[in-house]
């Protein structure tokens, strides 16, 4: 019992925004009649949310670095508006402004990063104006009107689904079968971690734990995939997303430039000191961002089927929250990808669920408002506790 | 010395799992110098927060009286309230107020919250009077050196009609010169009847200024000693903190000096703010191999600016001058070229500067040279953790795990965590500087046991030390810096405490006759 307390207290950091979003999910979905769990639902829960997840990966190291970006949902609309002028108007090849339109994202965060970085002036204020910058400068490009619609090809980014190479009648077999795939990848990647902290000496959970953990997280990977299934499989922006959560956790975990990044939010001048180009790594930083920035203003285009000059408002907030609510401290250097990703989906589950009970956009902000200060709260507390 | 100011009663603190104090009895007579001595964890500190307020009445066990009657602090304002100021390591001091505004700072000079400036700057004068510091007023914090915000420190305790002084490692930080100083204002304030309690670790200002030491030991009470009755040496002192005889404070050495492996030559460099400001003036310095090269000097003579100026310009601008390794001149203009030409400099700050306190010692450790450790931009996890481990055996940090944060470690421990760092990125040249401040004795034996093992192996030394016993017992030879420049060279076997102080101050004296 003492060993399962423990478990529970040094995992709870890790574990407690996800344990609230489970407990939030069982509320919603007792309180909509199980419409929140409606295969149709999950699939728009991901749809939904898929530019905040993609946007609070590049958040997360500018956050871990210590610093803010404020202008991402403008640089989002400004690169949705250059998409529709390119694609609807001049009817260039949708594939070909794709790279074009990342390229401009990557130009957009070096700019930013090159007044943060170089400049040193605080990204708070140099990311502020450039969310009134490439928010004027979206309306520019629209000249104050919706531009639409994309050619179909476009439009499949965020409204197809992958094709089903089974034809089976109201079920999305190729879809399960992935998900197979992954559960056994899943485990084998956890089986060769906990086989090396065995190894190298490290207390590892029992054994009991580690399988009940992976028949849990097998679970919820399968429940995930058999309600995708029954809809219409899974959506091609979660085959964008999901290898980009996968190799951004990597980035952050396994990766020199990861450590780096950490090193560099948590302790800049220490970091400088032990040969980290402390300066190239936070320009580049703000590149990264610039670029998932614009897929995501792209896939906020092709979801709308227009590029419309107030697309993309009041993102930053729903993204910087995300990140806060996984665990990302504010003064830099803690925060996880997963856990921004849990907070992510911990907001769109609130939006959603509220949204469908009717609640008003007024009290939605109210709720995430405070939920936002619990999450953080949360984390203080369990902060001084451990120290 | 008959009355007793202070009195605590059989205090016992406990933390979740440790039992910080013991039942500790502690006395201090009225205007006198109590010092507190201890090694780091010993529970000084611990013990002077309960003092004054910062562990509340009720979350200790055990009666505190002040001037015979009880004390119950609920915060530190209670506790200055009655007379009793305390004064941290980290001064709390805000950097952009002026002296004025700090001195008065909660305890401001004013009239229904509207301050009374004439008041205020007329009483912040004979407070800088008394305590001997000569700078206008209105001169803002972040302009002055440490000796003297340490002196805005105490002028602030006056402002506050102190009636006990608590001083926690007032000098770490300063030079021998501040030190003596602030000694002697010590001993000024006690001929006026204010007591002071003194925690430290420099043993020789302790017993030139003590009336009486309390040593505590693993949060008990050792033993108070009464300077007056019997001479009381530092050995004796120490013998009472690590509970048995440290006959060598310096562990022996054979020195092997090889080859000349380091060299600056002319070496200018500017301050980044002020460049007509020279901090480094054609300094020529250089290192043998097998060889521990002292840098002396007074803080301020330009010592760390010269070391951070070498490591690849991390300080100063316009910097211009030659390195040469093992006779071949070397590119050290950035601080990733001179890591790769096997320069090393552990900082003399090492929370600011040396450490990322919220991150595992693992990390801190692979930290300058991840490249080792990972290949094509990919950590490999496991030989991280063999390769820290050797270095946690290799340089005993004691330490639940590597895994543990950084930030909670003892001063001592978090130095070899720093050392560590810069020994895994293999270097021939090594710049430590202060690599002791602020570690307790046996931690700085262990630190001096590395340096002498890493000058066998053949690597170059260069340390900066503001402690002259310490230049003196570790290194070979001894350069003394004054002003930015290089003013004095000479073997440590033919130096003396006297000699070298004669060249860090000779000037000085000069200017004064």
């Amino acid at each position: 019992m003492k060993t399962l307390s423990n478990l529970f207290k040094n995992n709870i950091r890790e574990y407690g925004m996800l344990i609230a979003l489970i407990v939030i999910m069982i509320f919603f979905y007792f309180m909509t009649n199980g419409i929140l769990m409606k295969p149709v639902n999950i699939t728009n829960l991901v749809l939904q949310n898929s530019y905040v997840i993609i946007m609070a990966l590049g958040m997360l190291l500018i956050i871990v670095s210590g610093w803010i970006d404020l202008s991402v949902g403008s640089v989002a609309a400004f690169v949705g508006s250059i998409a529709g002028v390119m694609i609807v108007k001049w009817d260039l090849n949708w594939v070909l402004v794709m790279g074009i339109c990342l390229t401009v994202g990557g130009l957009i965060g070096a700019w930013h990063g090159y007044w943060v970085a170089y400049l040193k002036i605080p990204a708070f204020i140099v990311t502020l104006a450039g969310m009134l910058i490439f928010r004027g400068l979206t309306l520019v490009m629209v000249r104050g009107e919706a531009i639409g619609p994309f050619p179909v090809g476009f439009q499949k980014i965020s409204a197809g689904f992958i094709p089903d190479f089974f034809h089976m009648e109201g079920f999305h077999l190729t879809t399960i079968i992935i998900g197979i795939i992954v559960c056994v990848l899943l485990i084998l990647s956890d089986l060769r971690t906990r086989g090396n902290q065995q190894k190298y000496g490290f207390e590892v959970t029992p054994l009991s734990f580690f399988i009940s953990k992976q028949v849990l997280l097998s679970a919820a990977v399968m429940g995930f995939c058999y309600l995708m299934a029954s809809y219409k499989g899974i959506p091609n922006l979660l085959v964008i997303m999901f290898p980009l959560v996968a190799s951004y956790s990597f980035l952050t975990n396994q990766t020199v430039i990861g450590r780096r990044i950490y090193a560099l939010g948590g302790n800049e001048k220490a970091a400088r000191l032990s040969g980290v180009n402390t300066q190239r790594l936070l320009f580049l930083t703000f590149v990264n961002m610039g670029v998932l920035a614009a897929l995501a203003g792209m896939v906020v285009a092709s979801r709308l089927n227009s590029s419309t000059p107030n697309a993309g408002e009041g993102f930053e907030l729903d993204v910087i929250a995300a990140c806060f609510i996984g665990g990302a401290s504010a003064s830099g250097g803690i925060g996880t990808v997963i856990g921004a990703v849990v907070g992510a989906f911990l907001v769109g589950v609130l939006n959603n669920g509220m949204s469908i009970l009717g609640v008003g956009i007024d009290w939605q902000k109210v709720v995430k408002g405070m939920v936002l200060l619990l999450a953080v709260l949360f984390d203080v507390y369990n902060k001084n506790k451990s120290s | 010395m008959s009355e007793v100011i202070l009195e605590m009663r059989n205090i016992t603190k406990t933390f979740p799992g440790v039992k910080a104090l013991d039942n500790v009895s502690f006395s201090v007579q009225r205007g006198e110098i109590h010092a507190l001595v201890g090694e780091n964890g010993a529970g000084k500190s611990t013990l002077m927060k309960v003092l004054s307020g910062v562990y509340p009445h009720g979350t200790y066990e055990g009666d505190i009286y002040f001037e015979g009657k009880e004390c119950r602090f609920q915060d530190i304002s209670q506790s200055e309230e009655v007379g009793l100021v305390i004064i941290h390591q980290e001064l709390a001091l805000i950097p952009y107020l002026s002296i004025t505004e700090n001195l008065f700072l909660g305890n401001e000079r004013a009239n229904k919250g509207i301050i009374n400036w004439n008041v205020s700057i007329s009483r912040a004068k004979e407070l800088l009077k008394k305590v001997g510091l000569h700078e206008p007023p209105n001169t803002l914090i972040t302009n002055m050196g440490v000796g003297k915000q340490q002196l805005v420190e105490i002028a602030k305790a006056l402002a506050k009609e102190v009636k006990l002084l608590i001083l926690d490692e007032p000098t770490a930080s300063l030079n021998e010169t501040d030190s003596e100083k602030l000694l002697e204002l010590l001993l000024q304030f006690k001929s006026q009847g204010i007591a002071s309690i003194l925690i430290s670790h420099k043993l020789s200002e302790v017993s030139k200024v003590a009336d009486s030491i309390t040593i505590l030991r693993d949060g008990a009470t050792i033993e108070t000693l009464d300077t007056h009755k019997d001479a009381i040496t530092e050995n004796r002192i120490i013998r009472g903190m690590v509970g048995r005889d440290l006959t060598h404070r310096f562990p022996p050495r054979e020195s092997q000096i090889g080859e000349v492996i380091f060299e600056v030559k002319d070496w200018n460099a500017y301050h980044p703010l002020h460049q007509d400001r020279k901090v480094s003036d054609n300094v020529n310095i250089h290192v043998r191999k097998g060889e521990v090269v002292g840098i002396a000097g007074l803080m301020g003579a330009g010592r760390t600016e010269l070391a951070m100026s070498i490591f690849g310009g991390a300080y100063g601008t316009h910097i211009n001058g030659k390195a040469y390794k093992q006779g071949k001149e070397i590119d050290i203009s950035t601080i990733n070229k001179a890591i790769a030409n096997g320069i090393a400099y552990a900082t003399e700050d090492r929370k600011a500067y040396g450490l990322i306190l919220i991150e595992q010692i693992k990390d801190n450790i692979t930290l300058a040279n991840l490249e080792a450790i990972s290949s094509s931009g990919v950590i490999n996890e496991p030989q991280e953790l063999t390769v820290t481990r050797e270095y946690r055996d290799k340089l005993n940090i004691k330490c639940s795990s590597i895994l543990q944060l950084a930030l909670n470690l003892s001063g001592g421990n978090q130095q070899k965590v720093v050392l560590s760092k810069w020994l895994f990125s293999n270097p021939d040249i090594l710049i430590l500087d202060e690599p002791t401040r602020g570690i307790d004795v046996g931690a700085k034996y262990e630190i001096y046991t590395i340096i002498n093992r890493l000058a066998s192996e053949g690597k170059g030394i260069i340390m900066i030390s503001s402690e002259l016993p310490e230049i003196l017992g570790v290194c070979d030879r001894i350069y003394v810096m004054r002003e930015g420049k290089i003013v004095g060279e000479m073997p440590a076997k033919d130096a003396s405490q006297e000699i070298v102080m004669k060249h860090i101050m000779f000037e000085q004296e000069a200017i004064e006759q």
